[in-house]
């Protein structure tokens, strides 16, 4: 890989700083500055983190519906069936992630390989 | 490895006490989740086109994987930069909370607000849940020099693993690149779920990943923002529906 290739277009990078680390850094540089006075638990905050948490699990849910690159070439039941057997493997183990990932990942291998 | 007590001379010097907080990544299961979660974001940045640089830079400015994936997805389908930067925008607001209230562990009469800047700059969910088991453990005044130490030895542990599944991504399989792409989303499901302690977070989590497929079918560029705020607000409903029954 060249230098050049390694850095990629600038325009990325710029976009990078734009949508990903602005947004980020204004809430902890908020935290530091105003922190000694807001309430945990406020029912704004609570309705900001089911808001975030609801659009990470949006997020999961594109990547295993409409995947990007090499995971496109593994067919559909494999994908929501290797998610479907981690989740049950991860309830039963008393919520062990490492359980969850592990059988999820089995499932989708096994499955790629029985189906040739 | 058992941190030295509260009164040991080894807490004498800042240094050592960023060296001990270093060392204190190898105590805990999360940076293994942190390392596989990270492998799984380099190998998404190869395979949406994002440059080797482009990843690890995210990583070391951006320092949030929930964000990081969030931003990749969304600029890889094709979302305008305001789009990503609002949802984005969004599920960084979580760290404003954790912020606050990991801080005043760290702080003495004497702290300066800037000494914490990069101590604020550190804050994710696993450092988070970390200050709180070890710094009761760390003599307040060198509480800002350990969790350094901490934040410094995720960081690298994660720029290496962006890198390893940037370089996997490139040169395994199809099979192998896909096994390496689906662990992250099963190490976030796995781990928002292990951190929903409260019913309106299972409602959200589950919501969120059910309302996603219809809200895409929408077609309207701004799915995960219609997705996440109808199934978040739905949550909230539950959540303020169980505090005026109780």
């Amino acid at each position: 890989m060249s230098l050049a290739q390694a850095i990629g277009d600038w325009h990325a990078l710029a976009v990078l700083f734009v949508a990903g680390v602005v947004p980020n850094q204004i809430w902890r540089m908020l935290g530091l500055w105003f922190g000694g006075g807001i309430d945990e638990g406020s029912e704004l905050l609570v309705w900001v983190r089911a808001v975030a948490t609801a659009i990470l699990a949006g997020v999961i849910a594109q990547i295993v519906v409409e995947p990007p690159g090499a995971l496109a070439s593994v067919p559909d039941i494999l994908r929501y069936g290797a998610v479907g057997a981690g989740l049950v493997v991860f309830l039963l183990t008393r919520r062990s992630i490492f359980a969850g990932v592990v059988t999820g990942e089995v499932f989708m291998l096994a499955g790629k390989w029985w189906l040739g | 490895m058992a941190l030295p007590p509260l009164d040991s001379p080894q807490w004498q010097s800042p240094w050592r006490a960023f060296a001990w907080g270093l060392r204190s990544i190898t105590q805990t299961i999360l940076t293994v989740v942190l390392f596989v979660t990270y492998l799984g974001i380099g190998a998404l940045a190869h395979d949406t086109h994002f440059s080797l640089i482009w990843a690890l830079c995210s990583t070391l400015f951006v320092w949030a994987g929930p964000a990081q994936i969030i931003l990749i997805t969304t600029l890889g389908s094709g979302a305008t930069i305001v789009q990503s930067a609002i949802a984005v925008t969004v599920s960084a607001i979580r760290l404003f909370p954790m912020v606050v209230s990991v801080l005043p562990l760290m702080r003495t009469p004497k702290t300066k607000r800037r000494e914490l800047i990069f101590a604020a700059h550190l804050t994710a969910v696993t450092l988070w849940v970390e200050c709180h088991r070890f710094l009761p453990q760390v003599p307040r005044e060198r509480r800002i020099a350990f969790v350094h130490g901490l934040g410094c030895g995720l960081v690298s542990v994660c720029l290496t693993a962006n890198t390893v599944g940037y370089f996997l991504a490139a040169n395994l399989t199809q099979t192998l690149g896909a096994a390496i792409l689906l662990l992250t989303p099963l190490s976030f499901l796995f781990s928002t779920a292990r951190n929903s302690r409260e019913v309106a977070d299972v409602v959200a989590l589950t919501l969120g990943i059910l309302l996603y497929p219809l809200a895409a079918k929408m077609n309207s560029g701004l799915d995960i923002l219609v997705s996440g705020t109808v199934a978040g607000t739905i949550a909230y409903g539950v959540h303020w529906w169980r505090e005026v029954r109780a």
